[in-house]
């Protein structure tokens, strides 16, 4: 039992469409300080759709039970249900159905890695386990502009296993430096992590580039996909990455939802990181023994009502189709990036007007505080993003310590666009800057 | 007042651009103390150090260094131009005061003689979000104190 779309599949999306599609979310139609919304938060988290809610209701007055345990039929509803989910989820991203893990963000799902890395370094997982086991003089590289959340996990598996952590610098406009890429990735690189999508400057990394670089050195390839899977088309097993993390609030679904790809041949020879009911066979006084991937990796009762409803977020997005998705985020982000070059005396963070971006765009304000930015624009209803968007070291390497970031989604219009710019064009001034 | 004049009042908005105390001074033979107070949500930063008189029972000097937004800024120079010469439990209080008014959700109409520039900041109670920022510098301030009065 489905909720109409507002819009028919494949429909392209323009202004026209996106007005009409807004139909499917509530939220957007609230009034904030007098103001329509202008909602262009969608980084941080984006806002649902009622098919979304509508499927984790249904799931909770139709089918709600415990799943992969109990014989009764409502077990066996939810367990199709949730299963069924992950079928859908894997070939949205292209993946098998053994490579989707359940985790409650994207961040468990990363630090579910190096959790199950650091267990294999410790001996955990016997032989098979070996080839996970990181030691001094292995090295792992990330970007100095990743989310934290894909740096700091890195840094405590480097510290318990005494291997070194390297990172692919930016260039002064927080891009990557693709040319350091070639000198940090050596032979002795065993993991190589970065963002798909830079969750600031909306900048798209060169997957293929960095994968070569780290099929030569034999690394393992972790992809932080949080900003590409709500946004783009993409292909996991075509990219050939080891492991990717993504998150459902970023992507239509509620909070408390997150994915881990991994490629099952790895999952399967990889010891669990979060331990006790659900992920085992047998278990004694002393030992247990531990299901194939994915259950391993699902101890204790899983999030299924989140899960039913990422589903269907995958479906809605389908439903719109992830080429037409890219399509009009890359025209809001063109806009974005055009109009911001424009204001004097706010600097465009990440590609340079033209470039390819994601819909996305942070600015630095000369003299005025990001706080004080985000407080002007949410008198007149516009939500962004201030701070350090947890990327403080990519800011520290632009020379500024946070920025005011306005990131789009399908249910943005130009106008919305237009009404951020506008108003902060009256930033300086408003703060008696003038040049 | 609207909302938005409410919160960035001038007085808070000169003291932003000017700001009294900032630049360490160093405290030569006075007993003083530095704090550093960080909001990770937003990155504002400041450290701030509290000087106090030969018999240490007056705040001598207030110097600090810090990045962050305007509220923050103009808090830490308000702050800055008061606190001198009050005594160690009178500069306690209008910390406590000060705190009480902040988190009254615009419900304290602060008494004006008594917190001079610094009732300007009232209007910040109402932006629960902005809390934090007016009170970075007053708890730096209230460690740092602290601390100088057991410094060696």
């Amino acid at each position: 039992m489905s909720t109409k779309y507002a819009l028919p599949e494949s429909t392209p999306l323009n202004n026209e469409t996106v007005m009409k599609l807004r139909q499917d979310f509530p939220i957007l139609s609230l009034e904030v300080n007098g103001h329509p919304l202008t909602y262009l938060d969608s980084g941080a988290t984006s806002q649902n759709p009622v098919q979304v809610l509508d499927a984790e209701r249904n799931f909770y007055t139709g089918a709600n039970s415990a799943v992969h345990r109990g014989a009764h039929t409502l077990a066996v509803e939810s367990t199709d249900l949730f299963e069924e989910a992950r079928r859908v989820v894997a070939e949205f991203v292209g993946a098998r159905e053994n490579d989707i893990v359940w985790t409650a963000n994207a961040t468990e799902a990363l630090n579910l890695v190096t959790y199950s890395f650091a267990n294999a370094s410790e001996g955990l997982g016997g032989e098979a386990a070996q080839k996970f086991a990181l030691q001094e003089g292995d090295e792992i590289v990330v970007t100095e502009q990743e989310h934290h959340a894909n740096l700091i996990p890195w840094q405590q598996l480097a510290k318990k296993t005494g291997a070194t952590l390297r990172w692919i610098p930016v260039l002064e406009d927080g891009t990557l430096n693709y040319e350091e890429a070639e000198k940090v990735i050596t032979a002795r690189t065993k993991v190589l992590a970065f963002t798909h999508v830079s969750n600031v400057l909306g900048s798209i990394t060169d997957v293929d580039y960095l994968v070569k670089l780290g099929r030569q050195a034999g690394a393992f390839i972790v992809l932080d996909a949080c900003q590409s899977v709500p946004h783009m088309p993409v292909n996991f097993r075509e990219l050939d990455v080891d492991f990717a993390a993504f998150s459902g609030h970023k992507m239509l679904a509620p909070t408390g939802i997150g994915v881990l790809y991994g490629k099952s041949e790895l999952l399967k020879d990889m010891p669990p990181f979060l331990t006790g009911g659900s992920m085992i066979t047998k278990v004694t006084m002393t030992e247990a023994e531990f299901m194939a991937p994915p259950t391993r990796f699902e101890a204790g009762t899983q999030k299924v009502s989140q899960v039913v409803a990422l589903a269907e977020a995958v479906r809605y997005l389908g439903h719109l189709g992830m080429e037409n998705v890219h399509a009009w985020e890359a025209e809001l982000g063109k806009r974005l990036a055009q109009g911001v070059s424009e204001i004097s005396g706010v600097r465009l963070l990440g590609p340079a007007v033209g470039m390819e971006r994601a819909g996305v765009a942070a600015v630095h304000v000369d003299g005025v505080h990001p706080h004080d930015v985000g407080q002007i624009l949410d008198t007149e209803g516009i939500a962004v993003r201030v701070g350090h968007h947890c990327a403080q070291p990519l800011h520290r390497a632009m020379g500024i310590n946070a920025s005011t970031r306005a990131s789009g989604y399908i249910y943005n219009t130009t106008d919305d666009v237009d009404r951020f710019l506008q108003s902060l064009a009256t930033v300086r001034p408003y703060f008696g800057i003038n040049d | 007042m609207s909302g938005l004049e409410s919160l960035y009042q001038e007085i808070i908005l000169d003291h932003s651009k000017q700001r009294t105390g900032e630049g360490f001074v160093d405290p030569g033979t006075h007993a003083s103390a530095d704090n550093h107070q960080y909001n990770p949500t937003c990155g504002d930063e400041i450290n701030l150090r509290v000087e106090l008189s030969d018999d240490r029972q007056t705040i001598e000097k207030v110097s600090w260094e810090g990045d962050g937004c305007s509220i923050s800024m103009a808090s830490a120079s308000v702050l800055s131009d008061m606190a001198p010469g009050m005594s160690l439990g009178e500069f306690q209080e209008m910390v406590d005061k000060f705190r009480e008014m902040l988190r009254s959700r615009g419900q304290i109409q602060p008494d004006e003689e008594y917190f001079g520039d610094a009732a300007a900041f009232a209007g910040v109670s109402k932006f629960v979000a902005r809390v934090k920022c007016a009170m970075l510098s007053w708890v730096a301030a209230e460690e740092a104190t602290k601390e100088a009065t057991v410094a060696k």
